[in-house]
């Protein structure tokens, strides 16, 4: 019996590739194993090759898995492509149809099934997908009944007869590899599952539905790859709670209109994708200079430009950090699980308000489009704070409303528009405590001052994920966003193996956490920080606000892949 | 009730003397306390120029915004309290040169809210640079030799994108031009007014006499039907955009806020943002 099982589907995009990742794995989410999905896609609609690679486990997953035991394949690409993860214990299904070869040095044995063909048979060649399906369920020894319900949702409002059809496709592909490979069926039967019930989301959706939950209730946004989910869930959803979704004519509008609406006093965001934070960046600023809460999504995806607009990438953290003209006060908050990805957006939505700026929550493609099966979230964990709101009765200002008081903490008390007695001017132009503009130097002091004093007041739990469990290490190793998971496994192979590491997870990238990482760092004898970029853009921002120059490397990589734990612990042991 | 002079604060308006955004900012307080707003109940969202400052001096809710985006802030306000008046202002250079993306859009979308362009023809705060309104041949320091570009012609581009109200007023028109923007505030749905407001310093050619001269009122056309799309465009064309008045009025297009399924009827400021846990738990199994 396994106790991980890799599997990967592939073939030509708008082919239905999804589909059958999907059917597989919502059926294995309800069993109650943990899963990890990664897809391969590319920027176009249908053609060029996709595939989805989804590791299972009875226990937690953490990332994708370097081998592959099941590929199935819907064209000859899909096996040349993906091959090579495959090991001697693998097993190929191929669609008979395109007769698919084997290359040469391929160690896992090809069984062609007539997926198209069965499902032509059956009455439509699009069921091919289910033929795979029922051949995999033959190799895991999985009973039909599993894939019943999953079916019945997706072809239900199609009809009984649609229904009983997909099933007996599923039928019909296990019956098909079962004759060739005889005995070896059920081989890649995984250990039981605990049966709980667990979502199956991706990070876009996470971060969604921490919105929703956080009170957001107006979100303008500009579809862009791979964010755009974040807002289609939001189309669907807000209608329910009142709320709105503009998309808007770029991505300029959809900041500014989030700025707006965060004036008029509902929590509203955007999210995009690094040639969208491009153009945000004037909007970013005038949310740090005239005080709107505002929050932002980034689900980063390889650059610059255009670049590699469906690969994974972190090259985003430096344009971040410092990308606006001037200098303001922002947090930028980089999860890197579900869970983080939903409780850090409602965080992020308290601190916009409560401090009055720019929050960026940066996730990153892996993260964003990755599904993985999740506890539910606690609602009781759920806290909506608000900040300094002055109501109505709190003011009966005659003369304009000191929207910014000069205070201790720098946070002055904020009134919503249609308030009487809260008249104020708000304006992007340096401006005195009534918001009207003043250029004079005493006054730009106060204010400069002001605005980056309340910083001192930001509350954030746990800004770095640590696992040290070494005083004297020699090696801490260090990642952001969803590098996680293939740093948790690659920790556990070295402490294994005697070298003594740890770990740290950077959560809140801005205000770096200077105290904590240099406690850390100073327990290690070497660091190395593992990034999904050219420059090592963590790395740089780490030695700037703690130094370490000496013992810090970098293992960086930029090919537009993620990094798998077995190449990873390679390269760190490289580097010791 | 309030009159215009509770819309007027103390800031004293850095605007050259005799610009013609003397008398916007004075049409456009005398329009909302005609129309019966209270100072609090109106927001109004500027850009950046000359022009740009004006919603600091009006004693109203007020947001100086960013070069060309005071039309999605402003939308994104009205979004946000329905309840709230919005008008949104700024030059032509904001409206029609970096913000003209934001300005067809926000006329496609028609989100209730009036938009109120002070259109000199020139960019004055830069100091005197050819705009998008200029006239070919004008010359400015941006063009020593003449605009080669056309004159961007801002009704019928608003006709094309849908514009449910279009109204064009002269700045000295006072009485007119307040009319206009009552006219506008009162209209559901999104109100697009271009105004010509006279730049003293730097345009020489568009200068109030030139206006007087130039300027016909719709009302002074025989049979004009301002709710006539076609008959708008026809007489704009033929008078090379140079009418006042209500150009075009369509009072059955619904508003974007009715339009948008779901959309609370009181504002979002005033709703209860938490879920509840049996909205959050049907959420949680929507994922299983």
């Amino acid at each position: 019996m396994l106790h991980q099982l890799s599997w990967k589907v592939g073939g030509q995009q708008g082919e239905g590739i999804e589909s059958t990742g999907e059917i597989f794995a919502t059926a294995m989410n309800r069993l109650g194993y943990h899963l990890y999905g990664y897809r391969h896609f590319s920027s176009r609609i249908k053609g060029g090759h996709t595939n989805n690679k989804i590791t299972v486990r009875p226990t937690e997953v953490r990332s994708i898995a370097d081998d592959l035991d099941i590929l199935v394949a819907f064209d000859q690409e899909t096996i040349d492509v993906n091959y090579k993860e495959l090991t001697p214990k693998s097993i190929i299904l191929a669609d008979a149809k395109f007769n698919p070869v084997a290359p040469e040095d391929c160690v896992a044995p090809l069984f062609a099934v007539g997926f198209t063909e069965i499902a032509a048979e059956l009455g439509t060649s699009l069921m091919k997908n289910m033929v795979a399906i029922g051949a995999t369920a033959a190799l895991l020894n999985l009973k039909e009944e599993v894939f019943q319900n999953v079916v019945t949702e997706i072809f239900g409002r199609k009809g009984e007869e649609v229904v009983a059809k997909n099933m007996e496709a599923i039928q019909l592909g296990r019956v098909a590899i079962a004759e060739q490979i005889g005995e070896r069926v059920g081989d890649w039967e995984l250990a039981p599952a605990d049966g709980k019930r667990r979502m199956f989301m991706i990070g876009n959706d996470a971060v969604a539905f921490g919105a929703l939950a956080a009170g957001a209730r107006f979100m303008a946004a500009y579809p862009i790859t791979p964010a755009s989910e974040i807002m289609e869930f939001m189309i669907k959803k807000l209608p329910l709670v009142g709320g709105a979704v503009i998309q808007t004519e770029d991505e300029i509008a959809a900041a500014t209109m989030a700025i707006g609406a965060n004036y008029g006093g509902v929590r509203s965001f955007t999210a995009s994708a690094g040639p969208g934070l491009s153009l945000m960046m004037e909007a970013i600023g005038l949310s740090g200079m005239t005080e709107q809460p505002l929050v932002i999504f980034d689900t980063q995806r390889g650059g610059p430009s255009t670049g590699l607009p469906t690969k994974q990438e972190q090259s985003d953290l430096m344009a971040m950090v410092y990308g606006t003209h001037g200098e303001i006060p922002k947090v930028i908050i980089a999860p890197s699980t579900m869970e983080e990805a939903f409780y850090d957006t409602i965080q992020a939505f308290n601190i916009a308000e409560e401090l009055q700026l720019p929050v960026i929550v940066l996730t990153d493609l892996q993260l964003a489009l990755g599904k993985q099966s999740v506890d539910p979230f606690d609602y009781s964990k759920v806290e909506i704070r608000r900040g300094k709101i002055v109501t109505p009765e709190e003011t009966d200002a005659k003369d304009y409303f000191k929207r910014y008081e000069v205070t201790e903490d720098g946070i002055s008390p904020r009134v919503l528009p249609g308030v009487k007695g809260g008249i104020h001017h708000v304006t992007g132009v340096e401006h005195n405590e009534q918001g009207k503009p003043s250029e004079a130097t005493g006054n730009r002091r106060d204010q400069m001052d002001k605005r980056f004093r309340k910083l001192n007041s930001l509350r954030f739990d746990n800004p770095v994920h640590v696992n040290a469990p070494h005083e004297e290490a020699d090696v801490l190793l260090v990642g952001f966003n969803s590098t996680r998971g293939a740093i948790e496994e690659v920790q556990e192979v070295l402490n294994a193996e005697g070298i003594k590491t740890n770990h740290a997870h950077v959560r809140l990238v801005f205000p770096f956490p200077a105290e904590e990482m240099s406690a850390l760092v100073d327990k290690a004898k070497k660091v190395i920080v593992v990034e999904n970029n050219a420059t090592g853009q963590l790395s740089n921002i780490m030695k700037m606000a703690i130094g370490g120059h000496a013992k810090t490397t970098n293992i960086l990589k930029y090919d537009g892949t993620p990094f798998l734990p077995r190449e990873l612990t390679n390269l760190v042991k490289e580097k010791i | 009730m309030a009159t215009f002079k509770d819309f007027r604060n103390d800031v004293k308006p850095n605007w050259c003397p005799g610009c013609g955004d003397f008398s916007v900012q004075a049409a456009i307080q005398r329009a909302a306390a005609n129309v019966g707003y209270e100072p609090n109940e109106l927001a109004v969202v500027s850009g950046i120029g000359c022009s740009g400052r004006i919603s600091g001096y009006i004693n109203s809710y007020g947001f100086h915004g960013i070069h060309g985006r005071a039309l999605p802030i402003a939308q994104g306000l009205k979004m946000a309290n329905r309840d709230l008046k919005v008008i949104a202002s700024g030059g032509d250079g904001d409206g029609f040169a970096i913000g003209m993306g934001h300005t067809i859009h926000a006329i496609r979308r028609n989100i209730d809210i009036t938009y109120v362009v002070m259109d000199n023809q020139i960019y004055g705060l830069t100091k005197g640079q050819t705009s998008p309104r200029s006239a070919a041949g004008f010359v400015t320091k941006s063009t020593p030799g003449g605009a080669i570009e056309p004159s961007l012609k801002p009704l019928e581009v608003a006709l094309t994108a849908g514009a449910t109200f279009v109204a064009q007023g002269f700045s000295t028109e006072i009485k007119e031009l307040t009319a206009l923007i009552e006219a506008g505030l009162n209209h559901k749905g999104f109100s697009f007014i271009n105004v010509f407001s006279p730049c003293v310093t730097y345009n020489k050619v568009n200068t109030y006499d030139w206006f007087k001269e130039n300027l016909t009122k719709v009302a002074d056309i025989e049979g004009y039907d301002s709710s006539n799309r076609e008959q708008a465009m026809q007489a704009v064309m033929q008078s090379e955009g140079l009418l006042t008045g209500i150009i075009y009025q369509d009072t059955e297009t619904t508003s974007y806020q009715e339009k948008v399924s779901g959309y609370s009827e009181i504002p979002l400021t005033d709703i209860d943002i938490s879920l509840t846990e049996e909205q959050f738990d049907k959420l949680t199994k929507e994922f299983m």
